[in-house]
């Protein structure tokens, strides 16, 4: 990527996006995305002479972007720190309606319908568990590797697994329980 | 394949069944292509015959497709002239760093 000076411009504005877009689910509040996704930015241009491997760039993006996030961290904010048994994300399809929400063949093509899929999916990741919304964050929503999201986070592929899939049962839940209490 | 009556000693209990069980616990796995093929096929060979299993598979492949296509609403605050002028100097004392390394090696 770090080619010449006329990759400047496009940088700024593709890694703009993607940082915020980051900084958005993680910190919470406005301000401080906007806050975190400036520092980011600019570590991203102070240091890319010393991104070792281009092709992984949006993971060493957001490694970045993750310790910033993780200084500014206001423990308020947060959802409560806990982890989630299997058990309690099984479903009990008794009592539960069915998901109303679209496959990948049927994205809505109707912009308030999509915006109300954006903006219940948004309230599900924010209420995530911050262990479990890492993983989902960078895994479902950024769409990286699991070994990239595993070295973002410092922890085993193993445990990148097992917090993906508990997190996905959570939000399952969540917008199941959405559409129940609609 | 001929219909058959409703089997009440093995009916699936609202996906309670073990299997059923066992099946939710790996299906992460199971949609990220991360399981051996014999077992994707005996996961896909319960699941054919297992409504709750289905219903379930649908509402987990819906709730991780919203993911992938989730964006944030609005756009950031435009990279204002400061931080521009902060930015495109980073980026040129990296670029001149680089050539550097590059010509020492
Ligand atoms: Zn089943």
């Amino acid at each position: 990527m770090a080619g010449d000076a006329s990759a400047f411009e496009p940088f700024v504005q593709s890694f703009q996006a993607k940082i915020f877009q980051y900084t958005w689910l993680t910190c919470g509040q406005r301000e401080d995305a906007e806050e975190v996704a400036q520092e980011t930015l600019l570590k991203v241009f102070e240091s890319f002479d010393q991104l070792r491997e281009p092709e992984h760039v949006r993971a060493w993006v957001f490694r970045i972007a993750k310790n910033y996030c993780l200084m500014k961290r206001r423990r308020s904010v947060y959802a409560p720190e806990r982890e989630y048994s299997l058990d309690e994300l099984l479903p009990s399809f008794d009592g539960e309606r069915s998901l109303q929400i679209p496959d990948e063949s049927e994205v809505p093509e109707d912009a308030l319908l999509r915006g109300e899929l954006n903006a219940r999916i948004e309230t599900a990741i924010r209420e995530l568990p911050e262990i479990y919304r890492s993983v989902v964050l960078l895994r479902d929503v950024e769409e990286l590797s699991t070994s990239d999201t595993a070295g973002i986070l410092n922890v085993s592929e193993d445990v990148v697994k097992q917090r993906l899939h508990r997190g996905r049962l959570a939000l399952r839940k969540a917008l199941a329980s959405y559409v129940e209490a609609k | 394949m001929s219909h058959q009556p409703p089997d009440h000693e093995h009916d699936h209990q609202h996906g309670k069944d073990p299997l059923c069980l066992e099946i939710f616990a790996r299906l992460s796995e199971y949609l990220d292509g991360e399981l051996a093929a014999e077992d994707c096929a005996g996961i896909e060979a319960h699941i054919a015959d297992c409504p709750p299993c289905v219903e379930f598979v649908k509402q987990l492949r819906g709730s991780i497709e919203a993911s992938h296509h989730f964006r944030v609403p609005g756009q950031p605050a435009p990279v204002d002239a400061e931080l521009r002028e902060r930015l495109s100097q980073a980026w040129s004392e990296a670029l001149a760093r680089k050539h550097q390394d590059a010509q020492q090696d």
